[in-house]
């Protein structure tokens, strides 16, 4: 069975080439939206180096947490996977999972550290566009995760189907966000819109059936963390009403 | 002889079109190649290089391989520690 799995990885692995990445690349941005949107970004970045800290003093088992989760965020949002249908390959963003386990606000720090580490040194996104990436993958990309995780919550849908929600809206939006922010930025005289569609459009072949990968491992995680070590939940007052 | 011979080779001559195949058939693209700077250019703006880089030849299989393997330490060792270990100690009285 494991011997299955490995090849499986291998083959997928095999398959792909580096560096490819869904994020906005070194210099495409102008200048003018580039700092608007470090801007943008800072501040989400700023309350949750903040809130990581207040965690970490109040809560010990915290720091292992952000440890998995944060590597997750790296790993995940670094591994491209091919994806047949569309014939390219794109990555997870990880931020729907990292946002239920750690907050959205650590997500969003998470996030861009991943993302400064990937432009420095692995040719993936890029410095001028670290600002706009930090602000799809990991703003977008964290709440939007969060909401609908709570949305699932509220609805009373079964675990797994909560996690699946955050999983997918968090990959799904945060595309959406980064066809905005190049519509936002390149659209010139042309409508706002008709820029806007057909890139978001463009990313949709490839990334349907990635959200839905990533939903059904955010969801199978929290499932997992509920059979293991339901007190994980608790504490983050998922359990109140689930019952472990 | 001559037929043992020939097999070999008949196998090689039917295989030849699927290998011109594999080196002709594009690579897998990123989005960020298919989409990002598809449309990017577009709309008249080109990525350029990054400030340090590491997409040259190999050296990007290497740092992606580090960085996984880092990355894959890291989450695997926490995961220990919350998983393995933390539920050991969470199954013992306090």
């Amino acid at each position: 069975m494991i011997g299955k799995v490995l090849l499986s990885i291998t083959i997928l692995l095999s398959a792909a080439t580096p560096a490819l990445a869904m994020h906005i690349s070194e210099g495409i941005l102008p200048a003018g939206w580039a700092v608007f949107w470090f801007l943008a970004a800072a501040p989400f970045v700023a309350w949750g180096v903040r809130q990581i800290t207040r965690k970490k003093d109040t809560d010990p088992s915290y720091i292992p947490l952000l440890g998995i989760f944060g590597a997750a965020v790296f790993v995940f949002s670094c591994f491209p996977i091919p994806v047949p249908v569309a014939g390219s390959t794109a990555h997870p963003a990880g931020t729907g999972m990292s946002a239920i386990f750690l907050g959205p606000f650590a997500s969003v720090v998470v996030a861009f550290i991943s993302l400064l580490l990937q432009a420095l040194f692995l040719a993936h996104g890029g410095l001028t566009t670290l600002g706009g990436n930090t602000f799809s993958m990991g703003v977008v990309g964290s709440f939007a995760g969060f909401g609908a995780f709570r949305l699932g919550r509220l609805l009373r849908l079964p675990l797994f189907w909560c996690g699946f929600l955050a999983g997918m809206a968090a990959d799904l939006l945060t595309y959406l966000s980064t066809a905005f922010e190049m519509a936002l930025a390149l659209h010139g005289t042309e409508p706002f819109l008709t820029v806007l569609g057909p890139i978001y459009l463009a990313f949709m072949p490839t990334q349907i059936p990635l959200s839905l990968l990533e939903g059904a491992v955010t969801g199978g995680i929290i499932v997992y963390v509920r059979k293991h070590r339901p007190d994980i939940l608790r504490k983050l007052k998922v359990l109140q009403e689930v019952k472990a | 002889m001559r037929r043992l011979l020939l097999i070999p080779l008949f196998c090689f001559a039917l295989a030849l079109p699927a290998f011109a195949q594999e080196e002709e058939r594009p690579k897998w693209p990123g989005v960020d190649e298919a989409v990002v700077e598809k449309y990017a250019k577009e709309l008249g703006r080109e990525a350029r290089e990054p400030f340090i880089n590491t997409d040259q030849g190999d050296l990007l299989l290497f740092v992606f391989a580090l960085a996984g393997a880092i990355g894959g330490f890291v989450m695997g060792y926490y995961w220990h520690k919350v998983f393995v270990a933390g539920r050991k100690d969470e199954g013992q009285p306090k």
